[in-house]
């Protein structure tokens, strides 16, 4: 594993690993957007740059660097702060209503931006672009209901032309792991509405007590995991009844046949 | 039939010789974009009527560009057992006389511009008349031409006139005498750099690909140019595909990759329709597919055509743009010579790059070297415009200074006017000014001058260019192309231009001048891509080098160039007008007023500072106010 030195302290992380793993394993903190465990680097948001002193010297997003042997970086060297300062407050000013933001900016010591820029107008005042939604959607969830439109200023997230996506199978992946909470859903009787993606899907009713809790689509998933495709068809609650029931009926039969 | 031996080629060498040299009389016209936007096709076929008309035998090809832009259209007419002599300038008309001429038995010497020497010509030919060689015009006197070797001399589609040029002898002797690695080495020690801006050793890049791990390999051409003001590869791929695909053949054997991809932008038709053609004839002839020349080796090839994105010229937004993905770049490392099209080692080198690549191997590593100068050898190519006396593609060692370049070939500034600085490298380059004239043109130089080599954009400036009006315009285009991916290019590219239109429409200050170099250097380091990384240099460039045109505008609010239209105003001078009334008629404003043979006036506050009267105002009475 190699040593890497972060702010002069050195850590072991396995090679390959992006840098940005090596400074959080010495306990320092960068602002990310972009980053997520269990998702490739993307690059994009440009927060969690670091200075490389060793064994070349540069101004480098962590996130997306792989570690060397030996390597030192500082994280506060005054060009690295720039960097994130700037970025910061370049995102304060385009997003001042995103508390994820506000709250980032504060923490590298950004509290005012010398640079409104008011969004397009219908554009979502929270979306940050920072693409986790329309990754966690293609590279995990194997759906790629949404992805990005338009370039430069004009970049934003949707579906296909914006209407109705017959890819998207409701699952709020992009909701969940949205860093600014700039995705909206709704569950409205039996439909799941996506509204930031024009889109609806059904949801299937549990067959025990009736409620509406899965997406129809997501049945995709059980041929995924049939070996607990049967189980899925009950709402999470009435699940938790059934395996209980059977766990207390297993534990009635073993105490009736331990019995004397 | 299907070349299997050298013996096929040095046939199709003997076929293409005699279409180069007929016994009769040969006429090509200059068609490849350049010559076809100032009217070669109707030159042609006036050529093609009045021939058949005067029941004149000849034959009359299409060929390339010559480079020599600023003469176009150009026709070179070669009678059996002469030297080729080029017209410039040519219209229908003249072509209608040139015929004649040619009925008569007798060339014409007006608008006659040289003799283009055929170094491969049969030994019988004569010079003709007394007009200068080609390679002694000043445009050409300093060029050497390596990877436009063939243009404008052969019909870009017959693969026989391309053999007949040394074409595919480069590929028999790398597949057929020499290992893979020999080629890498040949490659490594021709000392050759990526002709694409970058720089990075062509021959290293190869070696990393082909030590690397992962089968297939792949080869990829980046043809998706798209610097404004710049037309190298337009060219190679219009006037010599076969160098290209040649090099890219030669590229498969080396790293052992059995496929590759040309990728080419789609707002060149002309080259897309040509490649494709070129790709069909070579597969046709046994020159792509299985087993090529009879070495076991094959290589297919694809053209992907590119859907107008000029990020996708970032060879990582290229290849995601070939897996059919969003054209946009990615982090580096890994670089794509590990892991480049679908995650396999991929070579992906620049048009100009693979035309180099044929020459090389056809003419030896040594011969390359020998060519430019110590770690920046061989030619470059530079499409020289703007305001030059003469403009268009030149080719010249690296090592050459700006002065040659701009003063020598280029003729100096346009119309006799001051040369103020030159742009090298298109929107991600630099402006310097006219005092660095003297640095030499290589990699690491325009790179420390704060430019880069770039792919080969020289746009030229005088006295009345704006360097501030330059910095922005080259801002607009990359802002508007920024694909938007990483925080500073998508927000810092829009703030820099916001900031640069302020200072233009006078609305500017002395804090705005730090504020934009604040902005540059974070855009400059903490992008994603060369884009991004890039973008700023013309901002930075004028900052460093014409601070004094900034500060003009911001603390005076006068732009020393006269162009910022809220800067300037526009006013006839009674005592040279001569009320012609051209500018009247012009001007799209109508806010110009005046009696006929009386002194006009402009009214300032209908008047756009469109300039159109100082354009057209035969007499030079229209002033520009500062």
């Amino acid at each position: 594993m190699p040593d890497v030195i972060v702010d002069g302290q050195r850590v072991s992380v396995p090679q390959g690993t992006p840098l940005l793993e090596a400074v959080r394993a010495a306990g320092e903190y960068l602002p990310t957007l972009c980053y997520q465990e269990g998702l490739a680097p993307y690059g994009a948001c440009r927060l969690c740059m670091v200075a490389i002193t060793e064994p070349c010297t540069a101004v480098v997003a962590s996130c997306s660097y792989p570690v060397e042997e030996d390597m030192a970086v500082e994280t506060k060297a005054p060009e690295a702060v720039a960097a994130r300062r700037l970025a910061l407050e370049f995102l304060l000013g385009r997003y001042p209503r995103s508390d994820t933001i506000r709250e980032m900016a504060a923490q590298e010591g950004v509290s005012a931006t010398r640079f409104p820029a008011p969004l397009a107008e219908g554009a979502n005042e929270l979306c940050v672009l920072c693409g986790l939604c329309v990754r966690v959607c293609r590279d995990l969830i194997g759906a790629a209901a949404i992805s990005f439109i338009g370039r430069g200023s004009e970049r934003r997230v949707g579906t296909p032309f914006e209407v109705q996506s017959d890819a998207c199978i409701g699952c709020g992946a992009c909701a969940e792991i949205c860093p600014t909470g700039a995705i909206e859903i709704e569950d409205r009787g039996h439909t799941r509405i996506l509204h930031t993606w024009n889109t609806k899907v059904e949801l299937r009713s549990c067959p025990a007590c009736g409620k509406f809790f899965a997406p129809a689509p997501m049945v995709i998933l059980q041929d995924m995991m049939p070996e607990v495709a049967e189980s899925w068809t009950l709402c999470p609650d009435c699940r938790r009844l059934d395996t209980s029931r059977q766990w207390i009926g297993e534990a009635a039969t073993q105490a009736r046949r331990l019995a004397p | 039939m299907k070349v299997r031996t050298r013996t096929d080629l040095d046939t199709l060498r003997a076929e293409g010789l005699s279409a180069l040299y007929p016994s009769r009389a040969r006429i090509a016209v200059g068609m490849a974009t350049c010559g076809l936007a100032t009217g070669a096709a109707s030159v042609y076929q006036a050529l093609r009527d009045e021939a058949e008309a005067q029941g004149l035998e000849l034959d009359l090809v299409a060929t390339g560009c010559l480079g020599y832009c600023q003469q176009e259209p150009l026709v070179d007419v070669r009678l059996p057992g002469q030297d080729r002599i080029v017209y410039a300038r040519v219209t229908p008309h003249r072509a209608r006389e040139l015929i004649a001429a040619l009925v008569r038995g007798k060339l014409p010497m007006e608008g006659a511009l040289a003799v283009i020497p055929q170094e491969d010509a049969p030994p019988d030919r004569t010079r003709p008349t007394d007009l200068p060689l080609l390679p002694e015009l000043p445009f050409y006197a300093r060029q050497q031409k390596v990877i436009l070797r063939n243009s404008g001399l052969i019909d870009p589609l017959r693969l026989e006139e391309y053999i007949a040029r040394g074409g595919y002898q480069g590929l028999a002797r790398a597949l057929l005498t020499l290992s893979p690695q020999a080629v890498v080495d040949e490659v490594i020690a021709s000392g050759l750099r990526g002709r694409g801006g970058g720089g990075f050793p062509t021959g290293r890049k190869w070696q990393i690909c082909r030590d690397a791990d992962g089968t297939p390999k792949y080869i990829v051409c980046n043809g998706d140019e798209g610097d404004p003001g710049a037309y190298m590869d337009r060219t190679v791929l219009e006037s010599d595909p076969y160098s290209v695909i040649e090099g890219m053949v030669i590229g498969g054997y080396a790293i052992g990759a059995p496929e590759g991809y040309l990728y080419v932008r789609d707002e060149y038709p002309l080259a897309v329709e040509r490649v494709t053609e070129a790709v069909t004839r070579a597969g046709e002839m046994g020159l792509l597919g299985g087993d090529i020349l009879g070495s076991g080796f094959g290589f297919s090839l694809q053209i992907v055509r590119g859907a107008g994105a000029f990020v996708c010229g970032e060879e990582t937004a290229l290849l995601a743009s070939i897996e059919g993905g969003l054209g946009e770049p990615r982090p580096k490392p890994p670089y794509p010579a590990t892991s480049g099209l679908w995650g396999q080692p991929t070579v992906i080198n620049n048009v100009k790059t693979w035309g180099s690549v044929s020459a090389i191997l056809a003419r030896g590593a040594d011969w390359y070297a020998g060519i430019g100068v110590e770690g920046n050898t061989g030619t470059v190519v530079f499409s020289l415009v703007g305001k030059v006396a003469n403009t268009g593609l030149v080719e010249v060692p690296l090592g050459l200074t700006l002065q040659e370049m701009i003063e020598g070939i280029g003729g100096g500034g346009l119309d006799g006017k001051a040369v103020k600085g030159v742009q090298t490298g298109g929107p991600s380059g630099g402006c310097l000014p006219a005092r660095l004239f003297q640095l030499p043109i290589d990699y690491e130089t325009l790179t420390e001058a704060g430019s880069i080599m770039g792919s080969g954009g020289m746009v030229v400036m005088d006295e009345e260019t704006c360097m501030v009006d330059v910095a922005r315009y080259f801002l607009t285009f990359t802002m508007d192309e920024s694909c938007g991916k990483c925080t500073p290019c998508r927000e810092g590219t829009r703030a820099m231009h916001d900031i640069l239109t302020r200072i233009i429409e006078g609305k500017g200050t002395e804090v705005d001048l730090d504020l934009l170099e604040e902005i540059a250097v974070w855009v400059k380091t903490s992008s994603l891509c060369g884009l991004g990384q890039t973008a700023p240099n013309p901002v930075l460039t004028t900052l460093r080098y014409f601070r004094d045109e900034y500060t003009a505008h911001v603390a005076e609010g006068h732009c020393p160039a006269g162009v910022c239209r809220a800067l300037i105003e526009l006013r006839i001078l009674p005592e040279l007008c001569t009320g012609c009334g051209l500018c009247l008629r012009e001007c799209p404003a109508g806010a110009i007023t005046g009696e006929k043979k009386e002194p006009h006036v402009i009214d300032p506050q209908l008047c756009t500072r469109c300039r159109l009267c100082y354009d057209v105002c035969p007499v030079d009475a229209i002033e520009i106010v500062r």
